[in-house]
């Protein structure tokens, strides 16, 4: 096999990249994820059965792996002293940029089947649209990405039928759940700065609006027949859909940066 | 090791300017060959090289580079593959970098043929679609179900074969 060297980074100043508008983009996507990995990590331990308590705690580690990715590649982008564990721990709460659907706590289990169904669905879109993009660092790290979300998908899909098919209480408490978070569904879609530009330079295949409302196509047959809510493609809380996060999320940001902050600078 | 070094020492001897290429491809052999003795630390009966995680080796005036494609984005392991693969080289004499790319997406179809055997024979079905998994113990098809998508580590998932009774994993299909 002829050695090929491994091509050294760019300086993204240098290659005409958007840069103001791929930093909203892997900001917000690594938020998501970091987001949800983490409060889905909270079921380690107490999920309802012992299989359970693996899977959660199995996606929350793809969850983070990919956040921690995403970190990395903002990193890069943004250079200098940039760097990604500084970006997921060193920012106040006010600075994150992860959608309002996931500001509504852990809850039971059916609240957080119904997140996550409706997190994972929109994911799918927003990585549907990034794939075979024009900038490859990011299109290598999606088509892996992808690949994980699958069995993601899966598992999620298969627990929304269980619990929808379940009646009673456990239907119930899935309604109850999917109410509370659906109108601020569509926020993982909430317009990002300069994504005209995005679109524009091949890295994103259409703007947000546009994948909120292929989410919902690609949604509706499956709520359509188990008989649930389909969630508006225009979130309720749309003006501030990556911001003014509220107190579940001020309860996270303490749990997740308790051990950074209680010894700043300190190598891990 | 210590066989590399004769060798490498035996390269840089010869490394006058019309052989130099030569070397650096002979090395890159070695590498490969010592490579494929470095276990996977999560499924030891597996060589990083079995398992097809190793990319691209680059050997130039700067020292040994191995690319390496994580099996999953978050894998916790990848330090530690990191550490062994830079141990294992040490013996070589020049400095080693050992980097992480998603240029292509580690699938499971890049397990070698040897390393499907090996994970047979500890227990673990090779990877395929969940519908389409055989039992490593019976290899009964038809029987087998699915208990979680998600097993001990990110990339096995748990199966149950009703056929003979045994609970397995498998690795997942990426």
């Amino acid at each position: 096999m002829t050695p090929t060297p491994v091509p050294t980074p760019t300086p993204a100043s240098a290659t005409g990249l958007p840069v103001d508008a791929l930093d909203a983009l892997l900001r917000s996507m690594a938020d998501d994820e970091f987001v949800i990995g983490f409060s889905d990590s909270e079921w380690t331990g107490i999920a309802p059965i012992l299989e359970e308590d693996i899977a959660m705690s199995s996606l929350s580690q793809d969850e983070l792996g990919h956040a921690a990715a995403l970190y990395g590649l903002l990193a890069e982008l943004l250079g200098g002293d940039a760097d990604a564990d500084a970006l997921a721990y060193d920012r106040e709460p006010d600075q994150y940029r992860h959608a309002r659907l996931l500001d509504h706590g852990r809850g039971d289990w059916a609240m957080t089947i119904a997140r996550r169904y409706l997190y994972e669905t929109a994911d799918a879109v927003r990585l549907a649209a990034l794939t075979g993009g024009s900038w490859a660092p990011l299109t290598g790290l999606v088509g892996k990405m992808v690949r994980e979300e699958r069995y993601h998908a899966m598992h999620i899909g298969a627990w929304l039928e269980r619990l929808a098919a379940a009646r009673g209480e456990p239907r119930d408490r899935l309604e109850t759940a999917l109410a509370a978070v659906a109108p601020d569904a569509a926020t993982v879609f909430a317009a990002l700065e300069g994504e005209a530009d995005l679109v524009q330079a091949g890295i994103l295949a259409a703007p947000m609006a546009e994948l909120a409302e292929r989410w919902q196509a690609a949604i509706s047959p499956t709520l359509s027949r188990l008989g649930l809510r389909i969630p508006s493609s225009t979130a309720a809380s749309a003006s501030r859909g990556r911001t003014d996060h509220g107190e579940p999320f001020a309860w996270l940001w303490s749990e997740f940066t308790m051990v950074r902050r209680s010894d700043p600078g300190a190598a891990w | 090791m210590s066989e590399a070094g004769t060798h490498l020492a035996i390269a840089q001897a010869r490394s006058g300017s019309g052989a130099a290429v030569g070397a650096a491809a002979s090395l890159e052999t070695q590498i490969r060959a010592i490579l494929a003795t470095v276990p996977d630390p999560e499924l030891p009966v597996l060589s990083v090289v079995d398992l097809g995680i190793v990319h691209r080796v680059d050997v130039d005036e700067d020292g040994i580079r191995v690319a390496i494609l994580p099996t999953f984005i978050g894998c916790p392991a990848l330090d530690v593959i990191r550490a062994s693969i830079a141990s294992a080289l040490a013996g070589l004499g020049r400095p080693v970098r050992v980097e992480t790319t998603f240029e292509v997406p580690w699938t499971s179809d890049r397990i070698s043929a040897a390393g499907l055997r090996a994970l047979a024979a500890v227990g673990i079905a090779p990877p395929a679609d969940p519908g389409a998994t055989r039992c490593p113990f019976c290899a009964s098809s038809g029987e087998v179900v699915m208990d979680s998508a998600f097993g001990p580590t990110q990339c096995r998932s748990l199966f149950y074969c009703r056929a003979c009774r045994q609970p397995f994993e498998a690795l997942k299909s990426v």
